[in-house]
């Protein structure tokens, strides 16, 4: 587990938790480390008791871990290089994500996904200033980055700023759309389909469909397989 | 039980409108008292303000996507372009109509 509070600094220090006591390891690398903080000792507890009083098994939560981190952003990749080979299909997942992620075998349960089409007047970025809401079953557990308080506090404030740090340069007749993920709805950028792609199948388009790319704070690669 | 149409000037409560006011709120702070736009309609949910608290059987509300002008949240101090704008999901009981816009149009 790491920590993600207090990342609202522009400098790059660590949090405390270096083995900073006397005696010498030798050549090998330090074990995960023991928990610490009080959330950590909390969620431990909580385990254990839900699994002594019978209400889940140790085998279910390690089947979770596993379930989840089978979800990856090459799913989204996925559903993006289809949008952008099949226009019946697109406009199913503009109208309605869940039923156009569906047809693929994946879902948002319990949430409404929306597509966001970046066009060359509209860019979509996604942010969740609350917290870190995030299609997770599509784009898999979002980057620590999404959840830290400098990007969800400036990227509704400094946008241009923010997509800059990205490597992100739109011109100012360009709409940056922030969206602001705070309720019920998940969103997925579809972002735009790279020049020079003609003919390429799904397969090689998925590749160029970054989860970036899908966040908003960057453009999807070029056929090079660099930054457009 | 929308009350608002897609168009419509609205204008976010800057005090919480439920009371007593819940711990978990879900329209960002730095919205309130702002004016935007209804720029589309979400259909009904159940209130996660009131969820948060064990009330399962109160009515759905409207959930709708509400736009605003950067210089509307910002005034000129932020990095952003001319065109920029931000959408955020807003439950319909943290809007009332705008009148001021509605006179001015």
């Amino acid at each position: 587990m790491t920590h993600d509070h207090d990342h609202d600094h522009d400098h790059d220090h660590h949090h405390g938790h270096d083995h900073d006591h006397p005696h010498d390891h030798g050549p090998f690398q330090p074990d995960i480390k023991e928990p610490t903080e009080e959330w950590e000792f909390l969620e431990i507890a909580m385990r254990e008791l839900l699994i002594q009083k019978g209400i889940i098994t140790a085998r279910e939560v390690e089947d979770m871990l596993e379930e989840w981190d089978g979800k990856v952003p090459e799913n989204g990749a996925r559903v993006v290089a289809r949008a952008w080979t099949d226009p019946a299909f697109k406009a199913r997942l503009l109208a309605d994500g869940n039923a156009g992620v569906q047809e693929m075998g994946m879902d948002v349960p319990g949430l409404k996904l929306v597509v966001l089409e970046n066009t060359p007047k509209v860019h979509h970025t996604v942010v969740c200033t609350l917290c870190s809401c995030y299609p997770r079953t599509i784009l898999g557990l979002p980057p620590l980055w999404y959840k830290s308080r400098a990007y969800r506090s400036r990227t509704v404030r400094e946008p241009r700023a923010v997509l800059a740090e990205f490597g992100t340069q739109l011109p100012d007749s360009v709409e940056v759309r922030v969206v602001d993920s705070t309720a019920d709805c998940r969103y997925l950028v579809l972002p735009m389909r790279p020049d020079g792609t003609d003919g390429w199948n799904e397969e090689q388009l998925a590749r160029l469909a970054t989860r970036d790319s899908m966040i908003g704070t960057a453009v999807a690669l070029n056929p090079d397989g660099v930054r457009g | 039980m929308a009350a608002f149409e897609i168009g419509d000037a609205v204008k976010i409560r800057a005090e919480h409108p439920l009371q007593p006011q819940p711990i978990h709120i879900r329209t960002p702070w730095y919205l309130r008292g702002k004016h935007g736009v209804i720029e589309r309609r979400f259909g009904d949910f159940h209130n996660p303000e009131q969820l948060s608290v064990g009330k399962y059987d109160l009515p759905e509300v409207t959930l709708y996507w509400v736009r605003f002008t950067m210089d509307e949240l910002w005034a000129g101090e932020g990095t952003y372009g001319p065109n920029d704008s931000i959408v955020v999901e807003i439950y319909e009981h943290w809007l009332e109509p705008d009148d001021k816009a509605r006179r001015a149009a």
